[in-house]
């Protein structure tokens, strides 16, 4: 069973690496260098049809068109930013897995850290009451109880053994 | 805080939390804002559809306000917008004009014989590349383009009689009311 499984999930592996090779294995790069250099760029841009898909993987037509007008000004030498630039201005920050820091997505970067410090806030009240709450003194009646509930377990360990 | 207000804390959490997803149910993952409105609408100088020898360009456009519907034969969700659009087309108020998007000609010829034609005249984009300027990421899409050349309008998916009166007839209103 458990070999059955590892089949499957190699098939599904190698699956998925042929997608990727496929998408991109119509283009020609000087080196393997400059490919896995323009299949980084491409992993970071956003398929604007399969949202979930980067430009890199997606067999959408028009991540295919896409592709091609980037792959184009990346022969050319073009600069990243001047390829990221054609793609936010027409399609928005939306293409950019890595969005830019700026108002509009504050809380997107900033978020997690206010969840984050919120919650050790809570934490660190959270321990200190508990800390607060095991200082309590003990009536004698309290001890009493105590000291012949310990007793009645020793006995009972003693008679186990 | 008293005790027990403080264990009411989850639940207004928990409230926020399900408003927010709840919202979340009603709106489409697909729609993604444009960021194209008030920006001058990309330059093109296309073939038309039924001359293949004649080209229009932006600046032929220049002056008057219009709307570029991008379509295609193959698009499913075009055939359900085209009747509203052959609506919207004898409504006069606005000149519409197609962009045939990645099609091929007989098919998109057939489609304006039997389904009626909307469209002032229409211009081939086979390529897609003026698509890809116009940031086009599934057809159809509609523009409202001002006498200026700016885009003042997108409307992402099929348009339908709501949409018209609800969006489409307001910002042409605004758009006249500005020219006069």
């Amino acid at each position: 069973m458990k070999i059955l499984k590892t089949l499957v999930f190699l098939g599904m592996l190698l699956a998925t690496g042929m997608a990727g090779a496929t998408a991109l294995s119509s283009y020609t790069f000087d080196s393997k260098e400059e490919e896995q250099a323009f299949r980084d760029f491409t992993a970071e841009l956003r398929c604007l049809v399969c949202q979930n898909q980067s430009l890199a993987e997606s067999d959408a037509d028009l991540a295919d068109d896409l592709r091609r007008e980037v792959y184009t000004m990346w022969r050319q030498g073009r600069p990243q930013e001047e390829i990221i630039d054609f793609l936010v201005s027409r399609y928005g920050d939306f293409v950019l897995y890595d969005p830019p820091l700026k108002p509009s997505t504050y809380i997107l970067w900033f978020g997690p850290f206010l969840l984050f410090v919120a919650g050790v806030v809570v934490l660190m009240r959270t321990l200190k009451r508990k800390n607060e709450d095991r200082e309590v003194e003990l009536t004698e009646e309290d001890k009493q109880r105590l000291s012949e509930l310990l007793q009645d377990a020793n006995e009972n360990q003693d008679s186990k053994i | 805080m008293s005790s027990r207000t403080r264990y009411l804390i989850p639940l207004f959490v928990f409230l926020i939390m399900a408003g927010f997803l709840l919202k979340g149910l009603f709106m489409d993952p697909k729609f993604i804002p444009s960021v194209l409105i008030d920006k001058p609408a990309p330059e093109f100088d296309l073939p038309l559809l039924d001359k293949p020898d004649q080209t229009l360009a932006k600046a032929d456009l220049k002056g008057k306000v219009w709307m570029l519907n991008v379509w295609a034969s193959w698009c499913v969700a075009c055939r359900a917008e085209h009747q509203v659009l052959n609506k919207l087309a004898r409504m006069n108020v606005v000149d519409i004009y197609g962009l045939n998007y990645k099609d091929k000609r007989g098919d998109a010829l057939n489609w304006l014989r039997n389904l009626g034609n909307p469209y002032v005249a229409t211009i081939v984009d086979s390529s897609g590349r003026t698509g890809i300027d116009f940031g086009v990421y599934g057809v159809p899409e509609s523009f409202i383009i001002d006498a200026e050349g700016v885009i003042r309008y997108k409307h992402t998916g099929p348009v339908n009689y709501e949409d018209i009166q609800a969006k489409i007839l307001p910002v042409l209103n605004e758009l006249k009311g500005a020219t006069k």
